[in-house]
């Protein structure tokens, strides 16, 4: 069993654990994921490790409640514990000197982007940060992000805190105004949509463009093959061979299809857990 | 060996048969499908054992379990007894019992089989391990500790024999799983209907009565690689058992549509995440209305079979040789056929169709003739110009086999590998290229059966055995 230490709710979908797991974080890397599964009956999910602590053994996870399983776990308490909890899984971002990187993450992606800024900037990269999300609600470690970026841009697509427009917005003014030439990588990591708008644009520049894929999973070590995706051309496997991989080269259409082949289920599996627990959600086991 | 070459008995010419769940019934529920054998008929069918004095049965099994010996006792009664003698070679005999190809290995060498049909010692041995765990298992000896620490990497038929073998001689030993629950391919792979989980996890039960200590949720390569295993941890050796990777897809257009699957992917969410049981259990799985398997081996069968569990009407083999060349087990290719699975021989696919959404609709397919002898001496499948035709299915499942897995081969300093990924270890000592380092199982020889990697474990634990002896000899 994988304690949980602390729980910040950072909106009323986005929340945020600290897990005691010293395995994992001895090893773990910025760019990797994990896996958990809540209790015996529960699914296997990825999640992207937003932060850890060598000294503390601990992992942090930022997660929004978007199904079952992640409402789930949204319901638990610093105390409670999650069953099983296994990583770090994926290869690690490939860090090195670039120059100026721009690392842009949308949503609940500015968890997964922020351990990978501060890689990029420890390597003595320039690192500018942007950040959005929905609306001001939605919003989240501007204050970490601030630390690990020598710039930070922030933006919600309502205007309801900053400015309006989406980070894809930011994304051109500031490729426009440092120059393309200027910049030596963008990082970009949110939801399927926003990662494919990123890649669209930097496309356009030919500037490189790493994004960071939640395909479906299963075992999470290469043994199932659910989370393949083309690259290139090529089938590619999320939990081994990435969950990074170079955003021109990805067929974010058919990832958007396989990423829908549960849905109906998906639906099924929320209205199964509301009627059993009675309270609309959450309310554990 | 034998007091008692009694009036020569008269010979009963067939196996008894083991009762099975009616074929209609069963291929609507995820229960086991044979049943076993009572007490009476394991007597009787003990008591069809020639008791020859050469056991060329003993020469088909790949952990030598003393067939001749564990039957006799079974013969006189002696359950207690005779699953002792079976245990001190098998370490799972309730598993063996029931996966066991025994037609290609101790069955096909006896003598009996010569002229009627052999002995069923895979019934028989599934009886004794039924029978110990119904009666609460005996307690096995194990040597005084020897203080050496070995880790086990893969909880799958490989690692957990040769963990059983070093923990009987007196090792420690600590099994490292990468999935939440232990067993391997026996609890994702190998369906509850053939396999029941219950009996794994008593076998696997029974080992930790042995000291085995078992972490799952451990990815070695990942956590901590071998090297750091024996550098940082201290362990004097390591078996890697790590079993099968990535799946071997076919390459052809349409293979990554919504619906599908390889078979690793099927069956693992049926199996170890409990699909069927949806939405009770959180894991889903999609089964439509016809299903096509591609492949001809126990992985197809276990996978057109649960198909038709999930709800399918239809499910297909699609294999592109002929039945002759089935790679599967005689009996799991007549269990399907007895529950509905429909078989397109010669038969293999050229590309998948995907609606607008992005679901299989169809696939096309060619026919194949068997040509000439290929390399494995079985006649090559010659596709044929022009015999295109399209297969209404709505779900595929690749069941052509898989790579050995990366994690450890990518991680591990000084560890030589095959041209497939494979680690290359000595098949008569399991040894790799790193001192203290031994591997078998499907990591080293590719996608084979549970008994052969049971085998390959066993042989690597002797040797495991030997080296930490010689070290100690040494210090």
């Amino acid at each position: 069993m994988f304690r949980i230490l602390d729980k910040q709710v950072l909106s009323p979908v986005i929340k945020q654990m600290v897990i005691e797991a010293p395995l994992v974080a001895r090893k773990c890397q910025a760019g990797q994921f994990i896996i958990l599964r809540i209790h015996e009956e529960g699914e296997r999910i990825p999640l992207t490790i937003a932060d850890f602590d060598r000294e503390k053994g601990t992992i942090t996870l930022v997660f929004q409640e978007v199904g079952k399983t992640t409402i789930q776990l949204g319901s638990l308490e610093a105390g409670d514990s999650i069953r099983d909890f296994v990583g770090p899984l994926g290869t690690p971002s490939h860090i090195e000197k670039f120059g100026t990187v721009i690392c842009v993450g949308g949503g609940v992606g500015v968890a997964p982007v922020f351990p990978i800024a501060r890689a990029l900037k420890e390597a003595g990269n320039h690192v500018i940060g942007i950040m959005g999300s929905r609306t001001r609600e939605l919003m989240f470690w501007e204050d970490k992000m601030r630390e690990v970026c020598h710039e930070l841009f922030v933006t919600t697509d309502d205007g309801s805190y900053v400015r309006k427009g989406f980070v894809t917005d930011v994304l051109k003014e500031v490729i426009e105004e440092r120059g393309k030439d200027n910049i030596a990588m963008v990082l970009a990591i949110g939801p399927q949509p926003m990662m494919r708008a990123c890649c669209n644009l930097t496309r356009e520049y030919g500037i490189k463009t790493v994004v960071s894929l939640n395909s479906l999973m299963v075992d999470g070590t290469g043994m199932c093959g659910c989370c393949r995706v083309t690259v290139g051309g090529r089938t590619r496997f999320v939990c081994v061979d990435g969950p990074e991989f170079d955003g021109h080269e990805v067929d974010f259409a058919e990832l958007a299809r396989r990423s829908a082949t549960f849905r109906v289920e998906e639906q099924r599996a929320m209205e199964h857990h509301q009627c059993r627990c009675g309270q609309g959600c959450g309310g554990g086991r | 060996m034998t007091e008692s070459k009694t009036p020569k008995k008269q010979i009963i010419p067939n196996k008894h048969p083991m009762p099975h769940q009616d074929p209609v019934e069963r291929a609507k529920n995820f229960n086991e499908v044979a049943l076993g054998y009572d007490e009476e008929t394991a007597v009787a069918e003990a008591q069809r054992c020639l008791q020859c004095k050469k056991q060329p049965c003993r020469q088909g099994c790949p952990v030598e379990v003393f067939i001749p010996d564990f039957i006799k006792l079974v013969a006189e009664r002696d359950f207690a007894g005779a699953i002792k003698k079976i245990k001190e070679k098998n370490a799972l005999p309730a598993v063996c019992g029931r996966v066991c190809p025994q037609e290609n290995q101790c069955e096909k060498y006896c003598t009996l089989g010569k002229k009627h049909e052999p002995v069923a010692i895979g019934r028989l041995e599934r009886f004794c391990a039924d029978w110990e765990l119904a009666q609460g298992v005996l307690p096995q000896e194990t040597a005084p500790a020897t203080g050496f620490k070995v880790a086990v990497v893969g909880s799958g038929p490989a690692g957990l024999t040769c963990a059983a073998d070093l923990a009987k001689l007196g090792h420690r030993v600590t099994i490292f799983e990468a999935l939440h629950v232990a067993g391997g391919v026996l609890m994702y792979g190998i369906p509850e209907f053939r396999l029941p989980k219950r009996v794994v996890q008593a076998e696997i039960e029974n080992l930790k009565k042995l000291g085995v200590e078992i972490i799952t949720n451990a990815v070695v390569g990942k956590f901590a690689t071998v090297d750091e295993l024996m550098e940082e941890e201290g362990f004097d050796a390591v078996f890697v058992g790590t079993g099968a990777g990535l799946p071997i897809f076919m390459n052809i257009p349409g293979e990554n549509s919504c619906g599908v699957y390889s078979a690793n992917e099927f069956l693992t969410r049926t199996n170890l995440m409990k699909a069927y049981l949806f939405p009770d259990w959180d894991t889903p799985i999609k089964v439509g209305r016809k299903v096509a398997v591609l492949g001809g081996g126990n992985v197809a069968m276990d996978a057109a079979r649960t198909a038709l569990r999930l709800g399918a009407e239809e499910s297909w083999i699609v294999y592109r040789r002929s039945e002759k060349e089935l790679p599967a087990r005689h009996e799991e290719v007549e269990n399907a056929k007895e529950e509905g699975v429909k078989f397109a021989f010669l038969t293999s696919p050229t590309q998948i169709f995907a609606d607008d959404n992005g679901w299989v609709k169809g696939m096309e397919c060619l026919r194949y003739e068997l040509g000439e002898p290929d390399d494995s001496g079985r006649r090559r499948p010659v596709p044929i110009p022009g015999s295109e035709f399209t297969m209404d299915v709505d779900t595929v499942v690749v069941a052509i086999g898989q790579t050995p897995n990366p994690l450890v081969p990518r991680t591990t300093r000084g560890l030589e590998l095959g041209r497939k990924g494979n680690i290359v270890a000595d098949p008569e000592t399991g040894a790799t290229s790193k001192p203290g380092v031994y591997a078998g199982g499907d990591v080293v020889t590719g996608a084979a059966t549970v008994i052969l990697a049971m085998g390959a474990g066993r042989i690597a634990a002797r040797s495991i055995h030997d080296y930490l002896m010689n070290k100690k000899a040494q210090s």
